[in-house]
């Protein structure tokens, strides 16, 4: 099913345009212009942030982070699996997915882990990315709240995602 | 974001220390510059699509429709923005795919939206571009296809039995980001 969305979006798109008069070609090769430009502004900001985030994994800090909040975390009910993807699902998308993963064909998707892990990354985007690429082309350097209210989202995503398992299955 | 970058490198330097990993911190600055560029490259192609069909969109008047269904919620999440006609076709493009979980094309669709919020402001984000950022870190979208492609390969009986479960998350982690942004909105003044 989902697989018909995008083909279907651009015929949608393509056929309404052209019946309204729309030079459609001429519309999408200079939007495509306008996207080759915004996406050179966007690799400094990433630089920086890929730069930070291959650091980050690479000195074993998530892993020692995710080693000390443990007790906590079984005290609170979550299974203490889950705590990795708690810290790289809004750092890496890829990353968070291959934990994500690692958790499904570990414990099998179905299990309580496996759906909670699931949850987690249909709930859930890749923060610092997002906002380093909106950031990067708009010319932010400052923030401000952004960084903190977004992490809010993504800690209540993972609590969400833990209690909906238990909720719902 | 000079203090998320600074943090970033200080703790990778003090757990390469402190773990004995200097070696892995030091190939893995390097190549994290490097896949910035090949990231940049691989969604070169996308992007560029996904902003010629905006431009398709926006000439054709069907920007204007979509942003009309969206402006009575628009205008409460981004005031400053809803005089814009512009920019409110373009976050309601850009919501529109992100319900649909076309990521690629609500990312080209976002920044246009940023870039015209940012307009005036210079540098610092402004109280709507903040929510709308905020917005677009939590996910919103109604079908989470890649997790259940993850789920169908790894076994599941029925991969998209935890849609009502990701959508109650979404809800919850979408009220907690806008609610903290509000918080914090009064505590974060734009500095002079």
């Amino acid at each position: 099913m989902t697989s018909y969305i995008i083909p279907c979006l651009l015929a949608f798109v393509t056929i309404f345009a052209l019946r309204r008069g729309t030079d459609v070609y001429d519309a999408l090769v200079s939007g495509a212009e306008n996207g080759l430009t915004m996406t050179f502004h966007i690799v400094p900001a990433l630089v920086a942030l890929l730069t930070g985030v291959s650091m980050l994994r690479a000195s074993g800090a998530l892993d020692s982070l995710s080693a000390l909040l443990r007790p906590a975390a079984e005290a609170l009910g979550v299974p203490s699996e889950l705590i990795p993807l708690l810290f790289i699902r809004p750092l890496s998308g890829s990353g968070g997915l291959a934990v994500g993963t690692e958790l499904m064909a570990q414990h099998g998707a179905d299990s309580t882990v496996g759906r909670i892990a699931s949850v987690v990354l249909g709930s859930s985007e890749t923060t610092f990315y997002t906002v380093a690429v909106y950031y990067g082309a708009a010319g932010i350097n400052r923030s401000r709240y952004t960084i903190p209210a977004a992490l809010t989202a993504d800690v209540a995503a993972f609590f969400a995602s833990v209690l909906a398992v238990h909720l719902f299955f | 974001m000079a203090w998320i970058f600074t943090a970033m490198v200080a703790v990778s330097v003090l757990f390469g220390i402190y773990n004995g990993t200097m070696d892995a911190v030091s190939a893995a600055a390097l190549s994290g510059a490097n896949d910035a560029v090949t990231l940049c490259v691989g969604l070169l192609g996308v992007i560029c699509l996904w902003s010629g069909v905006l431009e398709i969109m926006d000439r054709s008047g069907l920007s204007q429709i979509l942003a009309a269904a969206f402006r009575p919620l628009l205008r409460k999440l981004f005031p400053d923005a809803a005089g814009d006609p512009v920019t409110l076709s373009a976050i309601s493009a850009n919501i529109s795919a992100n319900l649909l979980g076309i990521g690629n094309a609500a990312t080209p669709l976002g920044i246009q939206a940023a870039k015209r919020m940012a307009k005036g402001c210079s540098g610092t984000a402004s109280d709507s571009l903040c929510r709308f950022i905020v917005l677009n870190t939590a996910s919103i979208q109604l079908i989470p296809a890649t997790v259940a492609g993850v789920r169908a390969a790894c076994g599941a009986a029925e991969p998209f039995d935890i849609l009502p479960a990701v959508w109650f998350a979404s809800v919850l982690s979408v009220a907690a980001g806008l609610l903290a942004a509000r918080v914090l909105q009064c505590l974060w003044r734009p500095g002079p």
